[in-house]
């Protein structure tokens, strides 16, 4: 951390970002931030880490982006749990998460999707087409996947205008369903050699399972930490760990996760707490939270409840399986890394009975009183699925709130209404 | 203990004092523009020992008085239970929101639905309809009573009805017919609210529409069970309030559980 403010002007300008719009979209997550997350009390230190993360996402990282890039190294950009790391990472690629978690020039994107897409999908087309993501720009080639219509066709879209390539991800998890991703997974590890113009071989594929399982260890970590009453920490700032981890570097970002684990152990054993016991504890499971997303966590949370768990793509689906570290060939370990990522249990998959198993065990472990079921508007894979889950959360005894919004802030008064009369009813 | 609950709604102020858990008076004000203000005259009025606010001025209420709140749900769920000890379910349909609450032991709420963000078949709906209708609120509530068959209208989405309805008066279609047609279709919604929380009988029937003679009788003909309209439809949420806060001192039998 420098004392003068570094002016990241040039470095966007030559990226290609619209500069006027760029500095509207920094002010307002700044403010998104400063409101959801500074206001908090009894923070972990370790957070201290993230808020500057927060502070330098599209300045310092971006730079490292450039910097890499720069020496030859190629940026591969994702939306997607399914999309390996191990892979892109083994190739000696460094891969981050695209943006999509804020409303931003909706007017642009209606003018080529309709009206009614989820915001995910709107979102990250405004991001493009308004050029003021950073890590789009600095992306050598963007990974999609098939895991649902509108992203089918948004990334035919984004092919138009972006070096893009999908990887098609089966429907079912059935034997012939895993041949064909195992193949898939092939496929992309032709795709990030020939990008990156390196062979992935055993030892490099080695490695990088090993430094992508001790990320995910370091927040499953931070996960259990959370089952404590008090939580030592809030769901806010657990999403936030999450979110960052689709972009931050990877050994330093596991090491700063670490250390603030170490914290949240600390804390939870001494009983201390960012809410008193006895706080309302609530799972959240559905639709990804893309950074700056932060919307229902922090209307609950503002309610006074606390949150203990994700059950979601930027939660316990991004962390709690590991690719298995004993493979001794190439192909068992792309083997491996293709078993691990099928295994995620994402509403595009018939049956989801995994997912729904999840959320049930989960609100277990986590002590949860109440189960809140999130799902973006005219995301029809979630919203479908949400009366499987009411029903079985039910039957485990469990209140369930069923949520369906999008990224817009005209509908928080009305959500705080019920989210507050839900937590008076647990 | 005197204790005054405050439902600061969009449309309406109510506000309920509760000597020793019983009701010694109420008074029921247009909101306004300037809602603060207005429910201020209630709380300096005279004195009281606590003060509780519910309905969509809580928050303000709340940082202005720095007295507690609690929201509709529970505040009607209360009110409900204690105006009709075995009300198994509330519906409250108010100025812009409407919520269905099924109830459990002591006016515990169990399960709710709410509309969401937009007001489509509340009572800003229905004042909308009667100006497009040319009736007074509480003449097209008549009129659609005296209908005997309403004419369909497909849009519950107030913008969308209000054109419907004008291009229906331009077709020469009977006006009462047009105010069944629009009542029939808020109690068709309703009633399907009613059913995803699985509500039963007795029903109480709260807040301004329930006023609406129309709307309870086509309620009742679709509603299983038992439809109970309170007197004073109008702060049953209001007196909930009040009562939330004899129940964190222990007094009342409405929150203690017992």
């Amino acid at each position: 951390m420098t004392d003068q403010p570094v002016d990241y002007h040039p470095m966007w300008e030559e990226l290609g970002l619209d500069l006027p719009s760029h500095d509207a979209l920094l002010t307002a997550v700044g403010q998104l931030f400063g409101d959801a997350y500074l206001t908090q009390e009894n923070r972990p230190k370790g957070m201290d880490y993230l808020n500057f993360v927060m502070s330098e996402v599209h300045g310092l990282r971006i730079k490292e982006l450039d910097d890499f890039r720069k020496q030859g190294g190629k940026v591969f950009g994702t939306f997607c749990l399914y999309v390996p790391e191990e892979i892109i990472r083994a190739a000696g690629g460094w891969s981050v998460g695209l943006c999509a978690g804020a409303e931003f020039a909706y007017d642009q994107v209606e003018q080529i999707m309709p009206r009614n897409t989820c915001s995910l999908i709107k979102s990250f087309m405004g991001f493009k087409l308004a050029k003021v993501c950073p890590y789009i720009e600095s992306a050598d080639l963007v990974i999609g996947e098939t895991t649902c219509d509108g992203k089918k066709k948004a990334y035919e879209l984004l092919g138009e205008i972006h070096n893009t390539w999908v990887m098609e991800l089966p429907q079912m998890k059935r034997p012939e369903d895993l041949a064909m991703w195992k193949a898939e997974v092939r496929e992309l590890v032709k795709k990030a050699e020939e990008v990156t113009g390196n062979t992935i071989t055993a030892d490099s594929l080695r490695a990088a399972i090993k430094e992508v399982n001790d990320k995910r260890r370091a927040l499953q970590r931070i996960a259990a930490a959370s089952a404590a009453d008090p939580s030592p920490i809030s769901g806010k700032d657990r999403l936030l760990a999450t979110q960052v981890a689709f972009y931050d570097d990877v050994p330093r970002f596991t090491q700063m996760m670490n250390a603030l684990a170490d914290e949240l152990e600390a804390r939870a054993g001494a009983g201390e707490g960012v809410a008193p016991r006895g706080t309302k504890r609530v799972l959240v499971t559905g639709t990804p939270m893309a950074l700056p997303n932060w919307k229902i966590h922090d209307i609950i949370e503002k309610a006074g409840a606390v949150v203990v768990a994700e059950e979601m793509c930027t939660g316990s689906r991004y962390y709690q399986d590991l690719v298995p570290e004993d493979g001794t060939t190439l192909d068992e370990m792309i083997d491996a890394v293709a078993e691990k990522y099928l295994d995620i249990n994402c509403a595009c998959f018939t049956p989801n009975q995994g997912r729904i198993d999840d959320v049930v065990r989960m609100a277990k472990e986590y002590g949860a009183d109440g189960v809140i079921d999130l799902s973006l508007q005219f995301c029809g894979l979630y919203e479908m699925e949400s009366h499987g889950v009411e029903a079985a959360v039910r039957e485990a005894g469990l209140p369930v709130l069923k949520i369906t919004t999008d990224y817009s802030m005209e509908d928080v008064g009305q959500l705080s209404t019920r989210v507050e009369a839900f937590l008076e009813m647990l | 203990m005197r204790v005054l609950g405050l439902d600061i709604g969009s449309r309406s102020i109510d506000a309920v004092w509760l000597e020793d858990d019983r009701i010694v008076d109420w008074v029921v004000a247009d909101s306004g523009y300037d809602p603060g203000s207005a429910s201020a005259v209630f709380v300096e009025r005279d004195a009281h020992d606590l003060l509780v606010a519910t309905g969509y001025g809580r928050h303000v209420a709340k940082e202005r008085f720095g007295c507690s709140a609690v929201t509709e749900i529970t505040a009607y769920g209360l009110g409900a239970a204690a105006l009709f000890p075995n009300a198994a379910s509330v519906l409250d349909i108010g100025g812009q929101d409407t919520k269905v609450i099924s109830l459990g032991h002591a006016g515990r709420v169990v399960d709710f639905e709410m509309n969401d963000k937009c007001a489509a078949g509340t009572g800003k709906f229905l004042e909308v309809m009667a100006r497009a209708l040319g009736f007074s609120l509480e003449d097209m509530a008549e009129q659609a009573r005296k209908a005997e068959t309403g004419i369909a209208v497909s849009s519950m989405c107030t913008v969308f009805a209000e054109s419907e309805v004008t291009g229906l008066v331009h077709r020469g279609e009977d006006r009462a017919r047009i105010a069944r047609g629009l009542h029939e279709a808020i109690a068709k919604r309703t009633l399907g609210s009613l059913k995803r929380v699985s509500a039963t009988g007795p029903l109480v029937f709260a807040g301004g529409v329930a006023k609406n003679p129309a709307m309870v009788d086509l309620v009742a003909n679709g509603f299983s069970g038992e439809v109970l309209v309170p007197e004073e439809a109008q702060i049953v949420g209001a007196y909930g309030a009040a009562l939330s806060a004899c129940g964190s001192e222990g007094s009342t039998r409405w929150v203690s559980g017992s």
